[in-house]
């Protein structure tokens, strides 16, 4: 079944045109992989997605919805959620505030039943509190729930991240380089992670990832951007082979040398 | 975390707390404090510090360790038995607490806005004015004078409202001062940042100005003159006659109505800021509370976590502004006048340095920013300019230079400096204590993490997916 359906995505700032007429469709269940050179219009892509740029042409709807002109709120209350590039924790709060956070649109209390401190109120805060910290166990972070975000190691930030990310009870979860910056050990675990995402809680998942490893290790599909456009998508051993993508990568004299 | 160098000062502190914090010893600390405190105060009502150690019990209060029967038991000793005998032996302290809790309730609001939201908004003291006109239109005889040039008032022009719908009045400011919050919210909280502290600047003068030059072509604001007589609440006659048959011995002499005015608006903006207090409480531990967090944090995290921005941010506007409404309303019927002075840039200013003062979201240390500035400014340099002036009265000289105190020029009255008082605060938290004096602090959930978490390891790892949100979609 279609999850997600991109239909000639179009996003220009000026006369650079980042994302140019992207065409794409995903499987629900999929882990599917996004890569390409720096600057090739992959965040701008998930940017698009989640309206937080408003594209000037194109159409991508998600199971059944139209993401087209909405904020990035009405984005996330659809169920999609994503992870930043480079880790935009709350940083000032609790690890466990920033995962509640990430429930904001289930939350049924408002200013009212919070003034008044219903039942209700209390019962919620309890079940939010609790699944913020069976997320917590998840993701591997235990006895750090009262910690700032901004204390914990590198490698626990992106982990409250993701956990934040799959408070929001998605199901498409949009990570933008996920396993940036952390050594092999944490890589490995990360990956791990994704896999048990995917299996255990039945998300489907997109990836832009740098890391050539991880990508062909994990994914089932693979598209390749370069200049905005796409232009290869298929298995991992397709894409490895691809000529078109050995260029967008080393250029076209290495990807000659390479035939040769 | 960082090894921090234990310098001799820090150490007697730690010490000093070690002990403090000991067994029983914080309710015998406290109980003799409160009670040297109140002796020194009733025995030279004129005395600063003893005032001040008065005051800084509340702290004392607030920080030791004791059960929450005690905190409040003292509390209510303190805020309606020592106050009012000691307030009505000098009204000025009455005056200065009325002030701390008006300012407290004022700074709270901002906090909101500036604090938990992160929106830096300048002209803050609008819908003070908002809520202190709204009285002071309703309240006088304002309304009958629409056509009269001002100052012409003719005599024995009837109120328009009974004195009584003043306390209605307390809620329609709030409501009114918010309405006004969400309709300049709705345009300007689409700037960010320096921008919108320039909108919100602007529009504090817009009210000022407005204020000042509404009195034609209808005469709504009496303009500069100000409007005056506001009408106070009645004080019910029956309790009067009991409250100063009890208090004519303990004050040593007849107890002006004026001074239960005084006593009563005290003990109003009391309660008013208890309840502000209950609220930003409560409104802090929840959704929304977190929500003006996380957009202080990083807009577009939030925005990307299901957080409405825009609404999040209009919220903290009005709530914001109803505070400062319901205090406008107070304030006008406490002083009986209202003018466009008393809402001018200076004021949004002083309430912020209270905020930035005490603690940038921090509601303890907001409170403390209030009481502090109020003292200052009331106390320490009108303190300072009584001194100067008895001095430059004497013959006295500074010696070694022989400069005679009389020749000293007007211009040096520390009353006069509040306004640098107030730059060289902002700059001095600014270079040392960005966080303030206390810092806000996030609640500590430990106890309860633990619990689930063992849970969870007993019952096998809980998925989350097993425990589905309050509201799956």
């Amino acid at each position: 079944m279609t999850l997600l359906d991109v239909k000639g995505l179009t996003k220009r700032f000026g006369g650079l045109t980042a994302v140019d007429h992207m065409d794409f469709t995903l499987d629900e269940g999929c882990m599917y992989s996004i890569i390409g050179p720096n600057g090739s219009g992959k965040t701008t892509f998930f940017n698009s997605l989640t309206g937080i740029y408003k594209p000037e042409e194109g159409e991508v709807h998600f199971n059944g919805h139209s993401l087209i002109g909405l904020r990035p709120d009405q984005v996330t209350s659809l169920n999609v959620a994503r992870t930043f590039q480079n880790i935009r924790l709350f940083g000032s709060m609790t690890v466990l505030e920033n995962i509640i956070v990430g429930m904001h649109h289930h939350l049924a209390q408002n200013t009212f039943t919070a003034l008044l401190r219903t039942k209700a109120f209390k019962d919620e805060e309890e079940t939010s509190r609790r699944r913020a910290v069976e997320l917590m166990s998840f993701v591997g972070l235990r006895g750090v729930g009262d910690e700032l975000a901004q204390n914990l190691p590198y490698g626990g930030q992106r982990r409250v991240e993701i956990a934040r990310a799959l408070a929001s009870n998605p199901k498409l979860l949009l990570l933008d380089e996920p396993t940036a910056g952390m050594n092999p050990q944490e890589t490995v675990d990360a990956i791990a992670l994704f896999r048990r995402i995917r299996d255990e809680l039945g998300i489907t998942i997109i990836l832009i990832e740098h890391d050539m490893k991880v990508v062909m290790e994990i994914s089932e599909r693979i598209s390749v951007m370069d200049y905005g456009k796409k232009i290869a998508e298929g298995l991992p051993a397709e894409i490895r082979a691809d000529s078109r993508v050995i260029e967008a990568y080393l250029g076209r004299g290495a990807a000659a040398e390479m035939n040769h | 975390m960082t090894e921090t160098k234990k310098n001799p000062l820090a150490a007697l502190i730690d010490v000093t707390k070690a002990w403090l914090t000991r067994g029983k010893t914080p309710y015998i600390f406290i109980a003799i404090y409160v009670a040297l405190a109140t002796v020194l105060v009733y025995l030279s009502p004129r005395s600063v510090p003893a005032f001040l150690m008065l005051l800084s019990s509340a702290l004392f209060l607030y920080y030791l360790p004791t059960s929450f029967k005690f905190k409040i038991a003292v509390g209510l000793i303190l805020a309606l038995v020592v106050m009012p005998v000691i307030g009505v032996r000098n009204i000025f302290y009455l005056e200065v607490i009325f002030q701390i809790s008006v300012f407290a309730a004022l700074a709270l609001g901002l906090n909101i806005v500036v604090g938990f939201a992160g929106l830096l908004n300048l002209g803050y003291v609008a819908f003070y004015a908002v809520g202190a006109y709204l009285w002071a239109f309703f309240g006088s005889q304002q309304i009958y004078l629409l056509n009269e040039i001002p100052g012409t008032a003719p005599t024995g022009t009837p109120f328009f409202l009974p004195a009584s719908s003043f306390y209605l009045f307390l809620f329609l400011g709030m409501g009114v001062a918010a309405l006004v919050g969400f309709l300049l919210g709705l345009p300007v909280l689409r700037v960010r940042g320096d921008y919108l502290a320039i909108v919100t600047l602007g529009f504090g003068e817009v009210i000022r100005v407005l204020a000042n030059n509404l009195d034609k072509p209808l005469n709504l604001t009496n303009g500069p003159q100000g409007i005056t007589p506001i009408q106070r609440p009645p004080l019910p006659a029956g309790l009067l006659v009991t409250l100063r048959s009890i208090m004519t011995p303990v004050v040593g002499r007849s107890v002006t109505d004026n001074e239960f005015y005084n006593l009563f608006f005290y003990i109003l903006a009391l309660l008013i800021i208890v309840m502000v207090i209950v609220v930003v409480n409560r409104l802090d531990d929840s959704k929304i509370g977190r929500a003006w967090m996380a957009v202080r944090e990083d807009e577009l995290a939030a925005a990307a976590m299901g957080v409405p921005v825009v609404k999040t941010k209009l919220l903290a506007f009005i709530i914001g502004a109803s505070f400062a409404g319901v205090m406008g309303v107070l304030f006008a019927a406490s002083r009986t006048f209202v003018s466009p002075e008393s809402f001018n840039f200076m004021q949004s200013i002083g309430v912020l340095t209270m905020v930035i003062l005490g603690g940038l979201g921090s509601i303890p240390g907001v409170i403390v920013g209030a009481a502090v500035v109020v003292v200052l400014n009331l106390q320490v340099l009108q303190g300072l300019s009584l001194w100067l002036s008895a001095l430059r009265q004497s013959d006295a000289v500074i010696p070694i230079i022989n400069f005679a105190w009389k020749n000293l020029s007007n211009q040096l009255d520390p009353a006069k400096y509040q306004r640098l008082l107030f730059g060289v605060i902002l700059i001095l938290m600014m270079i040392y204590r960005q966080t303030g004096l206390i810092p806000a602090e996030r609640r500590k959930r430990a106890a309860e993490i633990i619990e689930i978490e063992n849970d969870i390891k007993n019952n096998g790892n809980g998925h989350p997916a097993d425990a589905s949100p309050a509201g799956e979609v």
